[in-house]
């Protein structure tokens, strides 16, 4: 026999304290539209609001160190590109000058110059998708469109560049896969004039859209004292008002020639992260239009470095030397000298640091990994408690992020 | 950075003469002292990155490298610490953006982080038996004499399963098809002519 029971409003209303009962686990991802990627939020919920969060990370690992200790210099170079593949031009940079850096490589001018630029480039193509995502995030579909727009763009630069849209592999250790092609600067400087109007009308839909205001000012502040203590870097930790960029402060790779300016935040909200990546948006495209003013000219890769970067092709194909030099390199990758070194590049989403020990050869002992994205998820635990559910993507969305180097 | 009065006041601390920045060896039961001194006295406020490492010609078997870097003076420092009885004294009390790095040499090496306030694996599932980045770890499976049949189909090793398999969502191997689109047609050569 069927049982019914007529529950009225004010039965509901009597049993309310009865009702209010045990806070609710909800699980936000592993695939969900605002975790960008592979990122599980176990999150507590009384009623709305979060009290506790746990990221559960390690979907995306691949064991990226493991495979670096098995392999040459060289040949890891496709890997780096796969950790912040938003800008994998910029990993590119990070990985070769450290191990540069061990092995105590001077790099030419122009090598150099390229290399800024394409570092620029690929931040570009990172914050316009960050900041395209983060505001279809809080509910702003059009922004999206705009800044996706401008990054075809640059994925034509970087073909025509590197040879691939996407996984670029453009570096080598002591320089470039090849040098830049014929009529590219002049490509590159049109595209600054159409990213400088974007980056406009990207600010007049969102700096002043009151929608957009509402669901990040005030939101997940992260005072400066935080920013420290939890070792964010990049436009998280200027946000919370702390002056430090690497660019600036540990020049790299010829960055003291360049005229730019380092935005920081004075609150340390969602909102000043979103207003510091704006920012630097429009401080590289400054960047990049002095570096194609004063593109040096010159060899484009490390030329005395006959045991690390290869030689030649139509060299290889005529000369002993360069045959037995090819053939050394290839075999047994790069020599570099024992020893140690930590490097860390300004990159889009924070500082990527490589550490990297040496035995001497072709292979490294160790290789780390420091994914600038994995710090800043550590700080999810302590930021997102006390907000609503909705505004844990609107969090998310301003952290800026990418599994790839997170899980690495 | 005042090399001088770390290594007076610390006497167990060893300067290693770094080539790229500052370098010392740290003994274990100074760790907390020596991080609080360099934050709170010479500036490093900020931990850029702590990882485990296998060391070499060194008595104990693991290490843990502690980058710090200060947003003041703009320098590196580098310590390294000796993980006596596969253990070390956890620094998420003075840096709490540690945690995680923590964590994570755990699960890869298997480094115990004492007072660490949450020791659970980071990067691979809980009940995950092996610590992948000790250099013990095989790359692909252990070579053994009799082989589990299914792997030596598929990969032609005599090989047990690489110690990844059987996780949460790992995919299994499924078997190649004669059909399998290759970009190489490597069925026929210069003495065995295409059919």
């Amino acid at each position: 026999m069927k049982i019914t029971k007529e529950i009225s409003i004010g039965d509901v209303a009597a049993r309310s304290e009865e009702l209010r009962g045990e806070n609710m686990t909800l699980n936000m991802g592993p695939s969900h539209p605002a975790t960008h990627g592979v990122l599980r939020l176990s999150l507590e919920l009384d009623g709305d609001k979060v009290v506790k969060c746990d990221p559960v990370i390690g979907y995306l690992h691949r064991g990226d160190e493991k495979i670096a200790e098995n392999m040459t210099y060289n040949q890891f170079v496709p890997y780096t590109d796969r950790l912040d593949y938003l800008a994998p031009l910029a990993n590119n940079v990070a990985y070769a000058i450290a191990v540069e850096k061990l092995a105590g490589l001077k790099l030419p001018a122009r090598c150099e110059a390229i290399r800024v630029l394409t570092c620029e480039m690929a931040r570009i193509s990172s914050h316009l998708l960050g900041i395209g995502v983060y505001a279809m995030d809080t509910g702003a579909w059009t922004v999206f469109m705009y800044t996706f727009n401008e990054r075809e763009k640059l994925y034509t630069l970087f073909e025509e560049l590197t040879g691939a849209r996407f996984t670029t592999s453009y570096t080598r250790i002591g320089g470039v896969t090849r040098d830049i092609p014929d009529g590219w600067l002049p490509k590159v400087s049109a595209f600054c004039d159409g990213v400088e109007r974007t980056i406009d009308e990207v600010d007049k839909l969102l700096t002043r859209n009151g929608i957009f205001l509402e669901r990040t000012e005030g939101i997940a502040t992260i005072s400066k004292e935080m920013a420290l203590a939890y070792g964010l870097t990049g436009p998280n930790l200027r946000a919370s008002g702390v002056p430090f960029d690497l660019r600036k402060d540990k020049p790299y790779s010829g960055y003291e020639q360049y005229d730019f300016d380092v935005p920081v935040g004075v609150k340390g909200d969602c909102f000043d992260r979103y207003l510091v990546r704006m920012e630097e948006l429009r401080q590289s495209v400054r960047i990049i239009r002095q570096v194609v003013k004063t593109m040096p000219g010159g060899a484009w890769y490390a030329e005395d470095a006959k045991k690390i970067f290869l030689p030649p092709k139509a060299k290889v194909m005529t000369k002993m030397e360069e045959l037995i030099q090819n053939f050394m390199l290839v075999t047994e990758g790069p020599q570099i000298p024992a020893g140690e070194v930590y490097f860390e590049a300004e990159n889009p989403k924070g500082a990527l640091g490589f550490y990297v020990v040496s035995n001497g050869g072709g292979v490294p002992y160790r290789l780390r990994i420091r994914g600038p994205s994995f710090v800043s998820l550590s700080i999810l635990p302590a930021i997102v408690p006390g907000n609503f559910l909705t505004d844990v993507a609107s969090i998310l969305g301003s952290l800026d992020f990418v599994m790839g180097e997170c899980d690495r | 950075m005042d090399a001088a009065a770390l290594t007076s006041r610390f006497p167990a601390t060893q300067d290693l003469a770094g080539k790229d920045m500052p370098t010392y060896r740290v003994a274990g039961s100074d760790l907390l002292a020596v991080v609080s001194a360099l934050r709170d006295e010479q500036g490093f406020d900020l931990l850029a990155d702590l990882c485990g490492l296998e060391l070499q010609g060194r008595p104990v078997r693991f290490g843990v490298v502690i980058h710090l870097l200060s947003t003041t003076h703009k320098e590196y420092v580098r310590l390294h610490v000796d993980a006596v009885n596969d253990r070390v004294p956890s620094v998420s009390s003075l840096h709490p953006g540690a945690n995680w790095h923590e964590r994570e040499a755990f699960d890869m090496f298997g480094i115990v982080f004492e007072g660490h306030p949450d020791p659970r694996r980071i990067l691979m599932w809980d009940s995950y038996p092996y610590h992948p980045l000790r250099k013990d770890f095989p790359l692909a499976g252990i070579e053994v004499p009799f082989p589990a049949a299914d792997v030596a189909e598929v990969t032609g090793q005599k090989v047990e399963p690489a110690p990844m398999m059987g996780g949460p969502f790992v995919s299994h191997g499924g078997k190649l098809s004669e059909g399998e689109p290759s970009a190489l047609d490597q069925s026929w050569t210069e003495e065995k002519p295409k059919a």
